[in-house]
Order: structure tokens, then C-alpha cells, then sequence
């Protein structure tokens, strides 16, 4: 084994000797760099007979901190010291690493933790309990007579013991038990404890290699145009100029992009700068924002499918006092800090692919199909992720740099610019949710909500999207927390014109949490109650949400004055198995800017594998949605994205970020997911307090300063 | 062909005069620590010291710097500002993908190396460069008054 080429971290050990190259070895040669026969009884678990323990990760890092997570699930069912583990990437494989909740090997929809905690338990038990009978056949002791402590089988009568490593070998000879007695969770050692994460020391010194710091030998760089038209074609390129740049090696012309391949980054810029290009913009060039929205509108305005009906919701309608309100959420881009790229080498019999993804098998399939070989010739390197947030869900980037490879002699690095990697997304879908309810008795007697937008999982998923429904955009409005006799809920797809949509963090429940939370708030309002007194009043038979909502209440110091134009709103959400409230505190000055001042969070996910990281999603995912509330908006106009890059497409700096306060409520439960959670939170929670104060409603974001400076009317 | 002062050494770069610090460190010299976020200066994810101070990188041409030092996150931990935020990051685990990192350390040190125990203004004025999409803020601000208190 050598750290030349060998890709592993190892727990425990500082930041001096850690090494992490890119995962890029792929498991039956990183098997062969080993000592000879290890016992390696599952997919993810590899013990050498020197007694090193390497955790197979088959999940993508992008910061939400799943290596760590993981490695913390096996370490405990193994039961061996953290110290001494080290991980290694899966390679692409749906048979061994597919999400038990997707069927394929996808990180995304908050759910690593929810969807292998049962397996990756199973996974470390099975092991432990191979080694514990190990042991026992050595000794000639039943095997229920010994027990494990730290990488080491005991057997108490006899006072014997040995190292795991001592076991390898025998254990390899036997097969794993169907149902291995999984641990007392009351006898965890490392689940629940905010043990240092795995892949941050690489982090701090510029040695963690992500897909854009790929560099195999001989790799040149290209860079690329697509057509600024969703949709258009190349037509003519005048490349005499570009041709002269210095360092330009070649240039590429594909069907809908121009590409330039070059000694660095800057020439192939540079090169692409020079060229002349005219396109053919297509049947897309008249798109407008405002052809998109008359679309959806109008969409909204008709019966969709039923996804969810009880009672009868038409006939509580019409008792009562009705209230009736449409919301309306933006195109938004992902614009993760690390641009598109990928990179390429495609030879005659095979091909290497070196990216970042949350969708191995699907990635490596896209090198596949654009090059004509079997899958088992295209080896893929999956690195790091520097942001996902769904954008690394698509293997676009990955079909289109192997497409550019194909003209490239050699391994072809292609970056996007920002400006590429902005106006080229899959975007945020735009959102129209039309809901009508009536109160009665201080709470909601009927309830209607009809979801309009495009339905993503029709393309990324087809068999989940049955009848009309997609399951991921009625997420968390078929769920509604509140206690609702008579409801129905209604999914109407609308694809936008031209506009290619896909997963954004926060997916189906960052729609429903903002259109339903705003509505409670008017609906408290209608109801003449408090809005927390309001939702409390219907959680009766959600008592985690309850309990959820009254810490958040009781920390974020609800009902206690404020100074003038400064306002609290809260939000509850059941979304992605995990029962969290917020309070929001902002201040709306008279310009109509808003300045979040603190915002308060209550968070029951169930059994928590790490608590420090449980509290840094939600950080960080209260900000993504803070930046989409106050700034996130994509707006087309003549078929093409208007934004391009930070200045027009807006960050939450930090000078802007709020106090943020997060409470983890201890539980028994089945983990839920974290990662989506605080970006579905903060939009609600922001918009219930620009209302408590300024008075005014927002049913659209971003929030419009406009409408807040009062100069306009509502 | 550029001569430039990179981490205490000096390294030969065949490149144009007009071409960015940036790509000079990533493609021709393989420095990738120093990262590519925006090209526009907007970002801070490029971000060097030039003589200890903070500079971004994408929009600096390698023509213009000279024979003065250049420093990257490479080398950052070899200074006293650069370690002691180094290490206060990692004990705050304020990284999550940690693609802005390099940029945020860099903007860190160079506070800290110019003010040793500074204020949230201070803080604001010079971090508020860099962007970090996975919302990591709250913990850089933190790490930064513990690596001042550090000291």
C-alpha cells in the first residue's frame, strides 16, 4: 500500500498525516494493494489480517458530513475504535451501494442516514458477530459466552481475549449470519457523539482534491459555450482568431456547444473569447419570464391530480370563515462553489471519468452511452463534492465533457465557467400552490391546496411518477403536521416552457413547507389567534412537532416585545422525518430591506449518529434558504438566463448571516434527514416575520423591497 | 515565461503576462488548492496573499506581480496567523464541502495577521468577500475570535 495511490483517510490521525487522493482506486485493486486475504464479510467492511479496518463510503461527500456519519454507524456495530478507521469511496455499483430508498446509488433527498441505517447496523453487527464466533470455535465457548470491546473478542470466564486482526483469517471461512443481533442503542459508544469529521483536516491546507482538481497526466483544459438559448444550436464559429491565442490547442464544435481546449484555463478562456460565434437560437427565443408564469398560472387555475383527499373538504369549505391565497416561488440556480466539470480521457477500449457526484452509477452510464463502450470499460473517480445541493444529482456534465473528450487526444479537464455553470442548470422549478381553507372554532375545519409545477421525478425517476402525482412535490403537503379532517391535495404538472428543471435542496418540501406555513399565518390571523397558539391548537397528534414548536417558542423568547418594524414569524415542518421548528426575528427598515437578526431552531431528527453536524446543516441550511428568500430569483428573457454570475445572482455574505441558535430535542426515534431541513425552514419563518413587522403579506419570493418600502400597493 | 515567488520558492510559469495567479498556480504549476470560484473577484475562493495581503487571485495577472511573495493555502499553516486558524477551524468543524475554504483561510489569516484580536466589523469588513454556499459563516466568525484568542 502505498499513499502515492492509495486513497484513504484515517480517523483519528492529524492533520500532518492524513492523505486523501481522490478516492479514485477502485475497490478490487485497492483490495489487491492490501495484505493478502482480508476479511471482508459485506460490501463495506474490509478488515486486513493486520487488523486495519477501511469502511467502504457508498455515499458522496459534499459536505453534509456522510463519511463521517457512516463510518460512525459501522464503527459502532463493529464495535472497534474510531482511531482506528479508515474509508475509502465506493466505487459505482447500484448491486452493492444503491440507496435502499432509490433502488440506485444516489445521495440526495436528506436521506444517507434514514436509507442505510438499518443495512450499514446490519452490515457492522454481521462482522462482529463472525469474528465473536471466530473466537468462540477457537476457544471451543458458545459464542454467546463472549462478548467484543474495542476491535477485540472477550471471553469473560476465562479471561481470554483477542484482536480482531488475530480473527480475520478464521472468520473468512464463515458465512454471515441472516439477523445479527444489532446493539443496545442504550450501549452506544460513538453513535450520538460529535466525533471530528473525516474529511475536514484535508480541507484546511488545500490538499483535498475535488473533481476540478483532478489532474491526471498530460491533462489539458477546455472550457465551453453552449447555446445561450435553452434549446439552440450552433451555427456558424469563426475560430481564425482564436486560433492565434496563445496556448490554444484546439477547438471543438459539437452540435450545441463550442469548445476550447488549451495548455491552462486561461487560454482556453481566452480562446473562446476570440472566437466568433453565431447561433441558432431556435423555437426558445421568445421565452419570457413572463411567459412562463401566464403558463403556470393558468395551469394552476385547473383540477390536478388528486394526491391526498379526507373528509370532505369542499362541503368544510363552505362552513366557516374562507380564506383563499395563491404563493409563487421562483426559477433558482445551485450555483455550488465548485463550477461544472469533468474530466475525460477517452481512449479506444476504454474510458477514465474524474468528477464529483451524488450519482455514480448514472455517471459512469453517461460516459458509457456518449462513448459507445460497456460499462465495466468506463472507470469512474468519484472526488469530492464542493457543493451538491441536487445540482450533482444530473450527469449532464459528465455526457458533455466525455462528448468534447471524444475530438481530444489525451485526458481533457472541462470547466464551466460560473457563468456557464449559471445560465446552464437545471433550475429550481417555478411554483404556483392555490390554496383555500375555512376556520372554525379558532382552527382549520376544510383544506385545499393544489401544487402546480413541473414534476421532476417524471424525468429523473419515471417509475415513481404515477398517476399525475409527483411524490417529491406533494412531499410534506399530503403530510401536512396539522390535524385536518377534511382535506385534499392536488399535484397539477406544468413544465415550463424551455426552462430545464431538477432537485434544489430543500426538493418538494422547500415549496409546500413555504406555501402552507405563509397560509397558517394568515389563516392564525383570520382565526383571530396567536400564530403559534394557532398551530399548537392542530399538532395535538403530532407531539414531537409540538414539543419541537414549543422550545422554539420558549427560547426564541415568542410574545415578548420588540422594538418598531421588527417582527417574529414562525414556521413547523415535519418534512424529510425530522420535526422542526423556527422562529424568525428581522427588521424591516424603510427601504424595504430586511435584516434578519436571529433566528431560533428546534429540532427533533430522531437518534442523532452526530450531533455537531445535525447543528451544521441546519446552520448552514438555514442560510440557503435565507439567501433564496431575500435574493434567489432566475428570470429569463429572449429563451436565455439573465443572471450570470455573484454580482446579479445574489449570496448571503457574511455580514448579513443572523444569530442562529439550534436545540437538538433527544429521541428515541429512527433518524430522520437533516441536510434539506433548514432551507425548506427559513423562507416561512422570514416571511410570518416581515408580516408581524410591516403588516405585509409576501405570497412570492424573493421578497420584494418595493412592495416593502410601501411603494406599491398590495 | 514568469518568474514568481511562490511559497519561499521561485517557480518558472510559462504562461502569458496577462494570464490570472490563478490558473498559473492550478494548471501550470498544480497548486489546486487555490480554487476557481467565480473569475470575477466576487467570490474570494481564489484568494493568496501578495506580501501578506489578501488579493484574488483570478483577476491578478502573473505580469504584474513581480518579485513579490506569494503565498497560498499550501503554505498558509507555516505561519503563526495561518496555523492558529487552521487549527481553530477544525476545532469548531467549521468546514462542510470546504471548497470556499481555502479562500476563507486565507481572507482569516491575513485579518489576523494584520489585527490580532479583532471586532464583528472587522470580521465583516474582511471576510465579507468571500462567499461560502454551504452557509458555514456563523462558525468562521467564531473560529476567528478563537484563533485571535489563541495567540
Amino acid at each position: 500500500m502505498t499513499t502515492s495511490r492509495r486513497a484513504f483517510l484515517q480517523a483519528g490521525t492529524a492533520a500532518g498525516s492524513a492523505f486523501l487522493l481522490g478516492f479514485h482506486i477502485p475497490l478490487a485493486q485497492a483490495a489487491d494493494a492490501a495484505a493478502r486475504a482480508p476479511f471482508a464479510p459485506n460490501a463495506f467492511i474490509r478488515i486486513d489480517p493486520q487488523g486495519a479496518v477501511t469502511l467502504i463510503m457508498p455515499q458522496a461527500e459534499m459536505g453534509q458530513g456522510v463519511y463521517t456519519s457512516i463510518a460512525m454507524i459501522l464503527a459502532e456495530e463493529l464495535d472497534v475504535p474510531w482511531a482506528q478507521v479508515s474509508i475509502e469511496a465506493a466505487p459505482p455499483s447500484d448491486k452493492l451501494y444503491g440507496n435502499p430508498l432509490f433502488g440506485i446509488q444516489v445521495t440526495g433527498n436528506s436521506n444517507s442516514i434514514r436509507a442505510f441505517w438499518p443495512s450499514l447496523r446490519k452490515a457492522g453487527a454481521g462482522a462482529r458477530a463472525l469474528l465473536t464466533e471466530a473466537a468462540a470455535r477457537r476457544w471451543k465457548v458458545a459464542a454467546q459466552t463472549c462478548h467484543t470491546e474495542a476491535g477485540t473478542v472477550k471471553h469473560v470466564p476465562s479471561g481470554r481475549s483477542l484482536a480482531y486482526a488475530a480473527l480475520v483469517e478464521d472468520a473468512g471461512h464463515l458465512s454471515p449470519p441472516k439477523d445479527p443481533p444489532l446493539k443496545n442503542p442504550a450501549d452506544f459508544k460513538t453513535i450520538g457523539k460529535s466525533l471530528k469529521r473525516l474529511d475536514t483536516p484535508e480541507k484546511v491546507n488545500g490538499k483535498a482534491l475535488y473533481g476540478i482538481d483532478a489532474m491526471p497526466p498530460g491533462v489539458k483544459f477546455a472550457t465551453l459555450a453552449l447555446c445561450p438559448v435553452f434549446g439552440g444550436k450552433v451555427g456558424q464559429v469563426d475560430d481564425s482568431k482564436a486560433q492565434q491565442v496563445p496556448g490554444v490547442r484546439q477547438i471543438v464544435v459539437l452540435e450545441d456547444l463550442v469548445a476550447v481546449v488549451g495548455d491552462h484555463m486561461w487560454a482556453a478562456k481566452q480562446g473562446l473569447a476570440a472566437l466568433g460565434i453565431t447561433w441558432d437560437e431556435g423555437p426558445n427565443a421568445n421565452v419570457t419570464s413572463e411567459t412562463v408564469w401566464q403558463q403556470l398560472r393558468a395551469a394552476s387555475e385547473k383540477s390536478g391530480a388528486v394526491a391526498k383527499t379526507s373528509g370532505d373538504a369542499d362541503k368544510a369549505l363552505a362552513s366557516g370563515e374562507r380564506l383563499d391565497a395563491a404563493y409563487e416561488l421562483p426559477f433558482l440556480a445551485h450555483a455550488p462553489m465548485e463550477p461544472l466539470n469533468c474530466t475525460v480521457h477517452v481512449k479506444s477500449d476504454s474510458c477514465e471519468v474524474w468528477v464529483g457526484t451524488q450519482v455514480q452509477t448514472r455517471a459512469q452510464s453517461a460516459a458509457a452511452q456518449v462513448t459507445g463502450l460497456p460499462l465495466d470499460k468506463v472507470t469512474l473517480h468519484n472526488h469530492l463534492l464542493g457543493g451538491g445541493f441536487g445540482r450533482r444529482l444530473e450527469a449532464d456534465m459528465v455526457a458533455t465533457a466525455t462528448r468534447i473528450a471524444k475530438h481530444v487526444d489525451g485526458p481533457v479537464k472541462v470547466v464551466w465557467s460560473r457563468e456557464e455553470d449559471i445560465q446552464h442548470d437545471v433550475y429550481r422549478p417555478v411554483y404556483r400552490d392555490v390554496l383555500a381553507a375555512s376556520v372554525a372554532d379558532g382552527r382549520v375545519v376544510g383544506w385545499t391546496h393544489r401544487i402546480t409545477g413541473s414534476a421532476i421525478i417524471a424525468r429523473w425517476l419515471p417509475p415513481a411518477f404515477q398517476k399525475g402525482i409527483d411524490i417529491d412535490g406533494v412531499d410534506s403537503a399530503v403530510d401536512i403536521p396539522y390535524d385536518i379532517q377534511n382535506l385534499r391535495v392536488e399535484f397539477q404538472r406544468d413544465e415550463p416552457p424551455a426552462v430545464p428543471t431538477g432537485f434544489w435542496r430543500g426538493v418538494g418540501p422547500n415549496n409546500n413547507v413555504f406555501a402552507i406555513e405563509s397560509f397558517m399565518d394568515e389563516l392564525a390571523k383570520k382565526a383571530g389567534k396567536d400564530p403559534v397558539a394557532f398551530r399548537r391548537g392542530m399538532l395535538g397528534k403530532n407531539p414531537r412537532l409540538l414539543a419541537a414548536l414549543d422550545l422554539a417558542a420558549g427560547k426564541s423568547g415568542w410574545g415578548s416585545p420588540l422594538p418598531a418594524r421588527t417582527g417574529r414569524g414562525v414556521a413547523a415542518q415535519g418534512a424529510f422525518g425530522s420535526f422542526i421548528a423556527t422562529v424568525a426575528e428581522v427588521e424591516v427598515d424603510e427601504n424595504g430591506d430586511v435584516r434578519v437578526h436571529r433566528i431560533v431552531c428546534a429540532v427533533d431528527t430522531g437518534i442523532v449518529v452526530n450531533p455537531d453536524t445535525v447543528v451544521a446543516q441546519l446552520q448552514g441550511g438555514l442560510i440557503f434558504g435565507l439567501t433564496a428568500a431575500l435574493f434567489g430569483e432566475i428570470t429569463i428573457d429572449k429563451g436565455r438566463v439573465q443572471q450570470s454570475n455573484f454580482q446579479n445572482y445574489r449570496m448571503l455574505r457574511i455580514n448579513e448571516v443572523p444569530k442562529i441558535e439550534v436545540h437538538l430535542i433527544a429521541s428515541g426515534a429512527a433518524p430522520g434527514g437533516i441536510g434539506e431541513t433548514g432551507t425548506t425552514a427559513a423562507p416561512p419563518a422570514v416571511g410570518n416575520a416581515i408580516y408581524a413587522a410591516t403588516g405585509i403579506r409576501l405570497r412570492r419570493l424573493p421578497i420584494d423591497r418595493v412592495l416593502l418600502a410601501g411603494r406599491k400597493g398590495a | 515565461m514568469v518568474n514568481l515567488h511562490i511559497n519561499g520558492e521561485v517557480k518558472a510559469v510559462d504562461a502569458a503576462n496577462d494570464t490570472p495567479l490563478l490558473w498559473a498556480l492550478r494548471d501550470v504549476l498544480g497548486l489546486t488548492g487555490t480554487k476557481f470560484g467565480c473569475g470575477i473577484a466576487q467570490c474570494g475562493a481564489c484568494t493568496v496573499h501578495l506580501d501578506g495581503k489578501p488579493i484574488r487571485s483570478c483577476v491578478v495577472p502573473i505580469g504584474s506581480i513581480g518579485e513579490r511573495a506569494i503565498t497560498t493555502i499550501e503554505a498558509i499553516g507555516a505561519t503563526p496567523p495561518g496555523r492558529r486558524i487552521q487549527q481553530a477551524w477544525l476545532d469548531l468543524e467549521v468546514i462542510q464541502c470546504g471548497y470556499c475554504q481555502s479562500g476563507q483561510i486565507m481572507s482569516a489569516a491575513a485579518l489576523l495577521a494584520n489585527k490580532p484580536d479583532p471586532d464583528d466589523a472587522a470580521i465583516d469588513a474582511a471576510m465579507a468577500g468571500n462567499i461560502c454556499r454551504c452557509g458555514t459563516y456563523v462558525r468562521i466568525r467564531a473560529a476567528i475570535r478563537k484563533a485571535a484568542r489563541s495567540a
